[in-house]
């Protein structure tokens, strides 16, 4: 294969690699450190001691998810410097530094008060135990903030200009403020509470099955299934903002997600492909299955709204693997649906009184389900990210700087050897997570834990 | 007017650059030590002592690389770029072993026997410091960098200087790591935290003086900066500085100042920090980026300037109470706290 012996395809590789595994674990840092600040919170107000004991017994899994996202995000702001070197030379003047903020602002203080949420309960007060905990929430979901400021500007670049090939910043407000700025930090944090949401209530749910501290477990439940049916409609109204807001701003990555070869004409509507075989050495689709002048009114409201196809740009400027991004997309989507069906389902048992203590556990196939649902959260936003890297390429700066030239001058080897190691260590650190995460679920809470008087 | 304010701006980030640098070798430097150290005790309660003493403030300690890493790609994007492509090698072995070592902190919790991980903690530390070693000693004796690129070969920091300063970070961390162990511990565990910090001292200040004789032959800038009579001035008083922080740590040591000892070893780390800065400045990497060349515009460097340095002393402020919630003693027994 040439390919491996591209510095730059390497490289690419390695990126993908580090930034897909990295991505697991900030998922659930975000989500269950907020819900640990609801069940400290609630403690403090209600003082039910059991509410108390599900924050003790989420922080641990929280304790082990948060390490392998620290270590795991370290290498990220590194590679910058390592393998795109001229990405860094290029950007430093805006990029670096929205990098740094999210140091000076979001990891300092998730780091700083850390220690104290996770080992201090019995040597500070609770109050200032619960304003910890909250430092760390807000840490962690500043941090979402600003490295998803830093990549929207990547997808939809503004407020700079090119000098003697750097960009020099003109107005910061709007390099922060791009046009898909919020659907990115929205959709993003939004993805981080649902799958925590989802993880927190299959794992609650499992327990119930097993007839495991049955009446313990229902709390988190319930917190759960409330927390779902806020929060997941909104994720998939921000997810249909997101791809309006590509249609406009990056065409090119829209066509591909819907495998769209030819712009409509004047007076007709461009179908919607619901599944396909994108082609793109022939420049359209082995076959399709579409709704007529679905594309149309989803895009532009109008049935016969203009849609640009993919054969409008050279080549040259379509993004690749469009079958990858296609498919990635309609995960993503039937995800989302399948968490709606969930909602309903868990919302009508629960209507007609089927989630008390004695009834929920003849509802198995709905516990099973919500066990079931645990990895989609997962998947979904694995699916997202290749749909909004791939899709931007072949541009590292949508429409400003290629990734081909935005790559360091290394030996192929070197990048290799670095790039295999990643692979083994990680799959390694994966497969430790989930056996010492099993041994503290097979472990169970601590029910004879009382709180600091 | 305006280059005056540009090479300002660009002097303060230098000075906020160094100082992050300077935290993060101290902090992460006694924690690295700890790790060291833990290599030679075959006590496995000693090694988790050890652990348990920076449980709590290993995460924010390496944080500060983090944000030395990302102001620099800020305020100057050149250096973060070159210096990182042309070692790439060291670097991302560094980055290897603080995957090992952050996953061990939590690991060992977890695993059946956790006396393997302890020992992962402690080969991961030591690697660590060494290729932090390795990359800074290739840094100031010039890599293949040309003005604005880079042509090297991937290899160049690999030198015997470049081996000694690395045995120079390696003794400089167990130092800090010592004393930072003399505070945090007590009896037997106190008594040989204090035989190690002896012999590190004298390791550490021995390869100062060699390096610094090294370095003026190896890069005639340094040299240059050495003759001159008012940088010359600089540096010598830095090499006394810590000569004289090196006979106060041995009095401390004598004396079982827990406190004091930890001091003049950090002050040992600032005066040999302070010299090498003073010996390539005007330079961000020896003798080929000069600092204004380097640096982002005015306009960047202020925005920085009033974000991150405002945020400068507060981040100070609550790790330091964090230090504060934790302070005294290791209790090993206290394991559900
Ligand atoms: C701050 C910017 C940024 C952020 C927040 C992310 N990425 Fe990214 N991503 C890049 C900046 C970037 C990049 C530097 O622009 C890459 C490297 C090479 C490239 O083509 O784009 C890239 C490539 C890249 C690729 C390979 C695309 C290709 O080469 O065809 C994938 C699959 C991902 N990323 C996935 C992710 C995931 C799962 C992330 C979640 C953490 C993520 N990215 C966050
Ligand atoms: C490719 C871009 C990214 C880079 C360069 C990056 C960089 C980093 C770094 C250096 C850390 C370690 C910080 C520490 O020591 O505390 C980290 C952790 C973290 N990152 Fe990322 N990150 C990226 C993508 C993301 C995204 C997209 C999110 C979330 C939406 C995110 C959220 C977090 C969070 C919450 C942490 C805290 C620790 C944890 O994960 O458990 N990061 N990241
Ligand atoms: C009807 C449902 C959904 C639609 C229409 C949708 C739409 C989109 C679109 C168009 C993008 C690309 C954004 C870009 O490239 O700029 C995207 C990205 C993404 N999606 Fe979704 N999505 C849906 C559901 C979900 C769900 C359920 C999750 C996870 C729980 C999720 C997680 C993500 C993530 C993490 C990204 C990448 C980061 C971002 O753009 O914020 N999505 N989504």
């Amino acid at each position: 294969m040439e390919s491996l012996q591209d510095p730059m395809f390497l490289s690419r590789l390695q990126f993908s690699v580090t930034a897909m595994f990295h991505i697991l674990w900030p998922l659930t840092t975000v989500g269950i450190s907020l819900i640990l600040v609801i069940f400290e919170g609630l403690w403090l107000k209600t003082g039910d001691v059991d509410h108390y004991r599900h924050a003790r017994f989420w922080a641990q899994l929280f304790l082990l998810n948060f390490s392998v996202g620290v270590i795991s995000g370290i290498p990220l702001e590194f590679e910058f410097g390592t393998n795109w070197s001229r990405f860094a030379m290029v950007t430093g003047e805006f990029f670096g530094n929205i990098l740094g903020y999210e140091g000076a602002m979001a990891f300092m203080l998730e780091a700083g008060f850390l220690g104290i949420m996770l080992f201090g309960w019995m040597r500070v007060p609770p109050v200032i135990h619960l304003l910890a905990t909250c430092m760390v929430a807000l840490g962690a979901s500043l941090s979402a903030f600003w490295i998803m400021v830093a990549n929207s500007w990547m997808q939809t670049p503004a407020g700079i200009h090119l000098e003697n090939n750097r960009v020099v910043v003109d107005s910061y407000f709007e390099a922060i403020f791009t046009k898909s700025m919020p659907w990115g930090v929205l959709h993003m944090w939004f993805a981080c509470v649902t799958t925590s949401l989802f993880v927190i209530g299959g794992l609650s749910a499992w327990y119930i099955l097993k007839k495991r501290n049955a009446d313990f477990f229902l709390k988190s439940f319930k917190l759960a299934l409330i927390g779902v049916i806020f929060v997941t409609p909104v994720q998939l109204s921000l997810g249909h903002g997101s791809g309006r807001e590509i249609f406009a701003n990056q065409p090119a990555k829209g066509a591909a997600i819907e495998a769209h070869w030819t712009t409509n004409q004047e007076g007709k509507g461009a179908a919607w492909n619901l599944l396909s075989w994108p082609n793109q050495m022939e420049q359209k689709n082995a076959w399709a299955l579409s709704i007529p002048n679905g594309l149309s009114v989803l895009v532009t409201g109008d049935r016969h709204g203009q849609v640009q196809g993919l054969k409008s740009f050279p080549q040259a400027d379509q993004p690749p693997a469009i079958p990858l991004i296609f498919y990635s997309f309609r995960v993503m989507v039937v995800i989302g649906l399948v968490f709606m069906g969930l909602i309903v389902w868990t919302s009508v048992a629960w209507l007609k009184g089927q989630l008390s203590a004695e009834s929920i556990c003849i509802n198995r196939w709905l516990l099973r389900a919500w066990i079931a649902s645990i990895p989609l959260g997962y998947v979904a936003t694995e699916c997202g990210w290749i749909v909004r890297e791939v899709g931007r390429q072949p541009w590292i700066i949508y429409g400003l700087l290629r990734t081909r030239d935005a790559a360091s001058t290394l030996p192929a080897s070197v990048v290799a050897v670095s790039l295999v190691t990643f692979v083994i260590i990680y799959s390694g650190l994966f497969i430790l997570f989930l056996i010492f995460a099993a041994r503290i679920l097979q472990k169970g809470p601590n029910l004879t834990l009382m709180p600091p008087s | 007017m305006d280059t005056e304010i540009h090479s300002m701006l660009a002097n303060i980030w230098f000075f906020i650059i160094g100082l992050m640098l300077f935290l993060y070798v101290v902090l992460d430097g006694f924690d690295l030590g700890v790790g060291i150290l833990s290599l030679f005790t075959r006590i496995d309660q000693h090694r988790t002592i050890m652990m348990k003493s920076l449980e709590s403030i290993w995460d924010a300690n390496e944080t500060w690389l983090v944000l030395l890493g990302g102001a620099l790609f800020g305020a100057f994007p050149l250096v973060f770029a070159i210096t990182l492509q042309s070692l790439y090698i060291p670097v991302m072995v560094m980055l290897f072993a603080l995957i090992f070592r952050g996953v061990a902190f939590e690991f060992r919790h977890h695993a059946r026997n956790s006396a393997p991980w302890n020992l992962v903690f402690g080969y991961s530390s030591l690697v660590a410091g060494l290729a932090q070693g390795l990359a800074f000693g290739g840094l100031i004796s010039g890599l293949g960098i040309t003005e604005g690129d880079y042509q090297g070969n991937i290899w160049e920091w690999f030198t015997p200087f470049s081996a000694l300063v690395a045995l120079g970070v390696v003794s400089g961390y167990s130092l800090l790591g010592a004393t930072y162990l003399m505070i945090k511990t007590e009896g037997a565990m106190q008594r040989i935290s204090i035989a190690q910090a002896y012999i590190a001292a004298v390791l550490e200040i021995v390869i100062l003086i060699t390096v610094a004789i090294w370095a003026a032959q190896l890069n005639p800038h340094f040299a240059m900066r050495w003759t001159d009579s008012e940088t010359g001035y600089y540096l010598d008083f830095f090499l006394v500085l810590a000569v004289l922080a090196f006979i106060m740590l041995m009095r401390a040591l004598r004396m079982r100042f827990e406190l004091r000892a930890f001091f003049w070893s950090v002050i040992i780390s600032l005066a040999a920090l302070t010299a090498m800065t003073i010996g390539y400045y005007p330079y961000m990497i020896p003798a080929s980026i000069a600092l204004t060349h380097a640096a982002s515009s005015s306009r960047t460097l202020i925005f920085m300037l009033s974000t991150i340095g405002f945020l400068i002393p507060v981040m100070l402020i609550y790790s330091g109470y964090q230090y504060l919630v934790f302070r005294g003693k290791v209790q090993i027994d206290r394991h559900t706290d």
